[in-house]
């Protein structure tokens, strides 16, 4: 068994009366790729956005259970949601670049978590373009605005923001959902050159992407956990039957 | 619906639009080319760099200096005020008050205040004044019009933070950014080009406003040199020698008239010139 990163027990998200996640209990591996699949409106997004304590900034969300990250519960009163969020990096469906420049966009991380040094800043945000893969075609347009770059340029931007805080775990919500082929293929290939440093969860509908991207499979059907497992054998044999349904393309 | 009927449609409503943009066009320009003609004989550079000597609301020597500057002091200081308070403001009832009572509450008031006459501000102000032991000054004066910006400013901050897009907000959190970081950083930033809207529209109404200054910074030849020294006005100027039976003195109104007409103007031209610059940044 790979060994788990982040650990939930018994998880359960009510929004405004509505049960959206269901008891659900689940390991998620250390640096690979988890893909969280299901038919849309299942609850991926939501368990996605409750591992950072993301949905507490909606109104009308509660939640229950456990979240362990290196095994502390995030759930637990009094823990510091800022230190949590900075252990995970998260990608949105849409690119949502902050209104400043490029440069700013990333230093905008390091800066609020207090770095203030001008020569460790440059240095951050030229590793994270990079490794977003965005360096060679933003070097030398750092002061631009960030809204001026193309969609898939924003969405490699976001990965970069993400990285620039040191994160553990990258969570990406259906980050090509809103991109042309081409960006979406440079987002998959960033991830996974990215997962030998990151744990990666990774919400997508689009069950080809979760074969090609995941080495560890989450299915998700109306905010119940039916089944999770190593990619290879949930995606082509998997025991439940609404996991089969689905695999075939008769509920979505 | 048969398409003639929806072409005839679509071309009577486009007159009706016409005529009424027309019509508050014109109406604006003829306030306008009323004060700049009437004021223009009078319009010399003494208006601009003299105070009142003796026997000036008689049609002799002298300017309007000291109500240039006792505008400029008071309506600068009320902005300032109302610029720090109405931008908390703002940011608290759309960042931590969100959807609360008290939100809806604090703008419901604020949409009332707004239509109270400023007269009643500067009675307000004058009791305020009274009880802490003020004359009338640029000090209360100050306070007037800081009274009398303070809901128009908030409103309009607060319409615009509103739209500050959620996801916005979110990236800044997902970062680990706290409320107050995201609102000064991200939501503040976001909606600059509003904000200085804002602060135009509440400028505008204070340094325009007459009544709310009468009893508050009452009325003096001089250049105000302190906070507690009473301070001229130019709404008040334009309502003084519009007052008197004098052809030249009603003159001097209109151009001090166009005095303040120019002040906002210029001021106008300054702040879209800014937003220009500064909604470089922002994102669609």
């Amino acid at each position: 068994m790979l060994r788990p990163h982040i650990s939930i027990e018994k998880l359960n998200v009510f929004y405004e009366g509505h049960h959206v996640l269901k008891d659900i209990t689940l390991d998620i591996p250390e640096k690979r790729i988890t893909a969280v699949i299901g038919p849309s409106g299942c609850g991926k997004t939501s368990l996605l956005r409750s591992l950072n304590r993301l949905i507490d900034t909606v109104e009308g969300v509660k939640a229950s259970g456990k979240v362990l990250i290196d095994g502390v519960n995030i759930y637990e009163n009094g823990v510091d949601v800022t230190a949590i969020r900075k252990k995970m990096g998260f990608i949105a469906q849409t690119p949502n670049p902050l209104p400043m420049s490029i440069y700013d966009n990333i230093a905008y991380g390091p800066r609020i978590h207090g770095e203030k040094d001008r020569g460790k800043l440059d240095k951050t945000v030229e590793r994270c373009l990079q490794a977003a893969g965005l360096w060679n075609e933003v070097n030398g347009r750092l002061r631009e605005p960030a809204s001026k770059l193309s969609v898939g340029q924003q969405q490699r931007l976001c990965l970069a923001r993400a990285l620039a805080v040191d994160p553990e775990i990258l969570l990406c919500d259906e980050p090509t959902s809103a991109l042309d082929p081409l960006s979406s293929r440079h987002i998959e290939e960033q991830l996974i050159a990215l997962k030998k440093i990151y744990t990666v969860v990774f919400v997508t509908h689009i069950l080809r992407q979760a074969r090609r991207l995941a080495d560890y499979v989450v299915f998700l059907y109306f905010g119940e956990l039916i089944e999770h497992g190593p990619a290879e054998k949930v995606l082509t044999q998997p025991t439940e039957p609404r996991t089969q349904a689905y695999l075939r393309g008769e509920i979505s | 619906m048969p398409l003639d009927k929806r072409k005839l449609e679509e071309d009577f409503f486009k007159v009706l639009m016409v005529a009424s943009t027309l019509l508050v066009v014109g109406s604006l320009l003829s306030v306008f080319a009323m004060v700049i003609l009437k004021g223009a004989p009078a319009l010399t550079i003494s208006m601009l760099t003299q105070t009142p000597k003796g026997g000036y609301y008689l049609g002799k020597e002298g300017g309007v200096l000291n109500a240039i500057a006792g505008s400029l002091y008071m309506t600068s200081g009320a902005t300032a005020i109302s610029f720090v308070t109405s931008l908390l403001t703002a940011l608290y009832l759309n960042e931590y008050a969100y959807r609360s009572k008290l939100a809806s509450f604090v703008r419901q008031s604020l949409d009332i205040l707004w239509s109270v006459p400023s007269i009643i501000y500067g009675a307000f102000g004058f009791i305020i004044m009274v009880y802490l032991g003020i004359r009338a000054s640029l000090l209360g004066g100050m306070m007037a019009l800081t009274l009398l910006e303070m809901p128009i400013m908030t409103r309009a901050m607060d319409e615009v933070i509103r739209m500050v897009p959620r996801r916005l907000k979110e990236a800044s959190y997902a970062l680990g950014a706290t409320k107050l970081e995201t609102a000064f950083n991200v939501v503040a930033r976001q909606a600059l080009p509003g904000i200085l809207i804002g602060i135009l529209l509440g400028f505008g109404r204070a340094i325009g406003d007459a009544a709310s200054v009468l009893f508050t910074a009452g009325y003096t030849d001089n250049v105000p040199s302190s906070l507690f020294d009473p301070a001229a006005s130019l709404p008040l100027a334009v309502f003084f020698q519009l007052g008197t039976p004098f052809p030249e003195v009603q003159q001097r109104a209109y151009a001090s008239g166009a005095i303040l007409l120019v002040i906002v103007l210029s001021l106008s031209l300054a702040s879209r010139l800014l937003a220009k610059r500064m909604t470089k940044y922002v994102v669609r």
